[in-house]
């Protein structure tokens, strides 16, 4: 196989409309005479609902309907949980609209239809709904305690799920210690807030019977099942697209949104198309979040510092509802050893309901608390042990010569087994020690602490089980009249730049520039098998399955074009968009002749067309003119699915100077060294791990949900909810190591979470460091906002 | 599923209402618009010009930035009503004559400054703002992140923004 694209930095095929403002989010697509959608939410985090009076709303001239649960039929019905799982005994989902009951503040409880959103939203104020307030407990721990108040009256002490895991013989180990490191350590709630807020729209066609649904969704084929199947309609009559999508990062792959349901349901009632614009503030208290964890990890090692056992022990809040299963806290649970070879492990955790937005997966999903969970701990035993933190861990890291390495007893989000493919660990550490030049760097601290300024190298490990299962497909086609190569995939796009690495694996195969290869995804009307973007899996999953398709192609283009040139398929080279007999240029056929040519035709609709019609010398007069079992056209499906997951790895270390006066930190360098198996693009995944390091930084310094004790949000919006702007995030030196991994052809890897996972650790230990001769506490909870690092320092915290 | 007797509703909405006229791109425009009707609303669904995105509605995001007679402003945080008479300019009217990209936009695409693109926009219309009103601008990395520090972007973590930057002032000069 040549190799010119695969590899290649080439530049993105969807920039052209994005950068001109031409692209197509939800909000841009024109549907005529469509009808806007305003929710009146819960403003209580956990109440009974007495009565809704929607009497002066409804006779709002621009209003066309209001709904409330009792409105809604075959509707008003739990929604699914997605995935359901053995250890979650008490799952809860949510009704498109409260019944009896609200769980959350922002939980939808009306919801209005009218002319244009403005006139929605003074239709929500006049709906009247009386609520008898619940008592709360928003306190992670305290929540789990007996006679906590509950969120769901028949959950005893608020627990979802409770599992455990093992592997090896963990007890034996912490018996055989020499040394044993305790540390408790948390993460809080943040949110993936992508720049477009979700967003949906329904058209119905009343007498074809068929629903078109444009969604910002991160799962198209998904939500196209589920509706069918709740909306009692044919899956051939609902067709889902997902077009320009303006950021996921998890958000967006949950569904149902209540939205997702009833805007579908409204625009077949009302026979007029209906829109649903999520603001700001409601993607802060109605789309989900990520990260409240609370862990209690010991490890068992020698005295040397080798880790020989691993205790883990915790607390996941999963919101109101449930509806994603336990998939983040089994990511964190599996991944809690990170990079290191420690044979015996037992992990628990509790899934914990609190009266807050739900909680499934953004960006990392369980893996940035793992990874500041085993990091802290890993320097902790460190310190006690007198070693160095790269010393403590080059004695810990998997070897190159014990992959692939197995966890067996841990099983991972897919329902397969722990197993790490492939990797570099130690060279990575080694690569990371060089670059930043850590003589030079002891030096510089010196100096700088002689001066009354402190910095600090934080650094962190981390590994990620990318590429999930089940499968996904590709439909590859080489149009008859135009030669390019359509690629059909089931995914969805939020920006990684999917269309420009599919083209390039595709363009490999079948000879064609990268710019040749149309790739169509997110449109349930072009390909419909298949899940979702999720869980860094696109290039992988997708991407093998596209190259499988394309080689299928491959197969079929020779075999035609070496009827067409009379030649051995040997020696045919497939190139530039045509074949040719190696050493004959002449002798050559373009991929519209040939795929023209592999479709026998009757019309001549054009000249190239005229050699494949019925009385051409080319065509068969001696036969049928397909042969049996022959198809017309050079086309080709195919599928991948992963024997398990992939896990790519990386490690970050940043040089980072801290004002003990302020509090407030500055980075002075951040390095990421990472290994994410054969790149098809470097320069889209640097984009991806730069993205992900400004997450990263979000939240390990700046972004937290706040909520009050009664459990109000306090920062739902962007002026108090700090995300980082270009002032704030580091510029990143990136280093590659690609290691390919063996599950696939293609040897990849996902990158699309890695860079957020270690930027706590790189900052919490960084600070630790800058501020260790100032006598800091232990700093085992992100945010690290300057507030916990004054408190850190032993500073009085004024009220 | 039954489907409702289609309710008896308004046209257009009960909203008091008034003419404004301005210059959008370069074209004057006039309408008759609901005087709390937003100028990025305007913008976006009275004229179809949605390059000009919303991420906020308040003020913070910048995905909204337009040019009010030359100047960067947020669309989000006026009323069409206000802005008689201006000299409106967006995203759409950035590219030059025969629809070549502004160097601004052909810098964003060299240096993959852009994913999912939502936030380019308003970018792209900051930057241009920017370069057009400091004739010697200040390219080291602090003076490029001071200026693109109005406008928030979840996807690329800015750096290849800042590249797009210095490379635009390259195309610019050339
Ligand atoms: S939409 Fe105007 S600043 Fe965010
Ligand atoms: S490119 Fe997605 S928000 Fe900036």
């Amino acid at each position: 196989m040549s190799t010119a694209m695969f590899g290649a930095r080439v530049q993105r095929l969807a920039d052209a409309r994005l950068v001109r403002g031409e692209g197509s989010f939800i909000d841009d697509i024109p549907l005529e005479g469509a009808l806007h959608v305003a929710f009146v939410r819960s403003p209580f985090a956990r109440a009974r609902i007495l009565s809704i009076d929607c009497q002066a709303a409804r006779e709002m001239e621009s209003v066309a309907a209001v709904y409330t649960c009792d409105d809604l039929g075959s509707l008003d019905i739990l929604m699914p949980l997605l995935i359901p799982h053995p250890s979650l005994d008490q799952p809860r989902t949510q009704r498109p609209l409260a019944r009896g009951d609200v769980f959350h503040v922002g939980q939808p409880v009306a919801m209005v239809v009218a002319l244009d959103r403005y006139t929605a939203e003074d239709a929500i104020r006049l709906i009247d709904v009386d609520y008898e307030p619940l008592e709360v407990e928003l306190d992670l721990q305290a929540a789990v305690a007996d006679g906590a108040p509950r969120v769901h009256e028949d959950v005893a002490n608020n627990v979802a799920a409770h599992f455990v895991q093992s592997t090896g013989d963990p007890d034996g180990a912490f018996a055989r210690a020499d040394h044993i490191t305790k540390i408790k350590v948390q993460v809080d709630r943040s949110t993936a807030a992508p720049l477009e807020c979700r967003a949906v729209a329904a058209r119905w066609d009343r007498v074809s019977g068929e629903l078109t649904v444009w969604d910002g969704t991160q799962a198209p084929i998904s939500v196209r099942g589920g509706l069918a199947s709740i909306l009692g309609l044919d899956e051939d009559k609902v067709r889902v697209t997902a077009p320009d999508v303006g950021g996921g990062f998890g958000q967006k792959v949950l569904l149902f949104y209540p939205d997702e349901l009833l805007v579908p349901f409204a625009a077949m009632q009302l026979g007029r198309p209906v829109k649903y614009i999520e603001d700001r503030n409601e993607n802060f208290i109605g789309s989900s979040q990520e990260r409240t964890q609370i862990h209690e990890l010991e490890l068992a090692a020698t005295k040397d510092g080798e880790v020989l056992g691993l205790r883990d022990s915790f607390l996941h809040d999963t919101g109101a509802f449930i509806p994603y299963g336990i998939a983040i806290a089994q990511v964190a649970s599996t991944s809690i050893a990170g990079p290191y070879r420690v044979p015996n492990i037992w992990v628990e955790f509790k899934a914990v309901y609190t009266p807050t937005v739900t909680i499934t997966p953004y960006r990392g999903c369980g893996r940035p608390q793992a990874c500041f969970a085993i990091e802290r701990a890993m320097d902790k035993l460190a310190d006690e042990l007198g070693l160095d933190r790269f010393e403590v861990r080059r004695r810990n890291l998997i070897r190159d010569e014990d992959f692939p390495y197995r966890r067996d007893g841990l099983m991972f989000a897919d329902g397969l087994a722990v197993e790490y493919d492939s990797g570099q660990y130690g060279r990575a550490l080694d690569m990371m020690a060089e670059h930043i030049d850590l003589d030079g760097f002891a030096a510089e601290q010196q100096e700088a602490r002689a001066e009354g300024r402190y910095l600090g190298l934080g650094l962190g490990f981390y590994v990620e089980g990318t590429g999930l299962g089940p499968y996904e497909g590709s439909h590859i086609r080489i149009h008859p009249i135009t030669g390019k190569v359509y690629v059909n995939t089931g995914l969805s796009c939020q920006g990684q730049g999917h269309e420009t690495v599919f083209a390039q694996v595709a363009a490999d195969q079948l000879g064609v520039d990268a710019s040749d290869v149309i790739v169509v995804e997110g449109d349930t009307a072009a390909f419909d098998w298949g899940v979702a973007t999720f869980a860094s899996r696109a290039a992988v999953v997708s991407g093998n399955a596209i190259h499988k398709a394309a080689a299928k192609v491959r197969e079929q283009v020779l075999e035609a074009a070496s009827n067409m040139l009379e030649a051995a398929k040997e020696d045919l080279v497939l190139e530039g968009g045509k074949v040719f007999v190696n050493g004959v240029p002449d002798m050559a056929a373009t991929l519209a002749e040939i795929a023209t040519a592999s479709n026998p035709l009757r019309y001549a609709f054009n000249e190239a067309a005229k050699t494949s019609t019925q009385f051409a010398p080319a065509s068969r007069h001696d036969g049928p003119a397909l042969g049996e079992g022959e198809a017309p056209g050079l086309e080709a499906t195919d599928y991948y699915s992963p024997p398990h997951a992939a896990w790519a790895y990386g490690v970050h270390a940043a040089i980072i100077e801290v004002d003990p006066d302020l509090c407030s930190i500055t980075f002075k360098r951040y390095i990421c060294v990472h290994d994410c198996g054969r790149m098809i693009n470097p320069t889209l995944v640097e984009g991806q791990i730069m993205g992900g390091i400004a997450q990263g930084v979000g939240g390990a310094h700046y972004e937290r949900i706040e909520f009050d004790e009664e459990g109000n949000p306090r920062n739902a919006n962007f002026m108090d909810f700090l995300m980082p702007y270009a002032t704030e995030v580091p510029h990143a030196e990136i280093l590659h190591i690609e290691t390919p991994s063996p599950l696939n052809p293609l040897g990849v890897k996902g990158v699309g979470e890695a860079g957020c996972i270690p930027v706590g650790q790189v900052v919490a230990s960084g600070v630790a460091d800058a501020l260790q001769p100032l006598g800091i506490g232990p700093l085992e909870h992100v945010p690290l906002t300057p507030d916990m690092i004054f408190t850190a320092l032993g500073g009085e915290k004024e009220e | 599923m039954t489907r409702r007797v289609r309710q008896e509703m308004a046209r257009s909405s009960a909203d008091p209402t008034r003419q404004v006229s301005l210059t959008v791109n370069g074209e004057a425009v006039t309408r008759e618009v609901s005087t709390r009707l937003l100028l990025s609303d305007f913008l976006r669904h009275e004229l179809g010009l949605t390059g000009t995105h919303v991420g906020c509605e308040h003020g913070v995001c910048g995905c909204c930035t337009v040019t009010l007679d030359g100047a960067a402003m947020r669309s989000c945080l006026a009323f069409a009503v206000q802005v008689e008479g201006a000299d409106i300019r967006t995203i759409e009217g950035v590219a030059g004559a025969g629809d070549v990209l502004h160097p601004v936009q052909q810098a964003f695409h060299e240096c993959h400054a852009l994913q999912c693109g939502f936030c380019t926009p308003g970018f792209i219309m900051s930057i241009v703002t920017y370069f057009e009103e400091n004739k010697d601008p200040d390219l080291s990395d602090d003076g490029i992140r001071a200026a693109l520090s109005g406008n928030l972007c979840r996807c690329t973590g800015y750096q290849n923004i800042v590249k797009a930057v210095r490379r635009a002032h390259e195309l610019m000069k050339a």
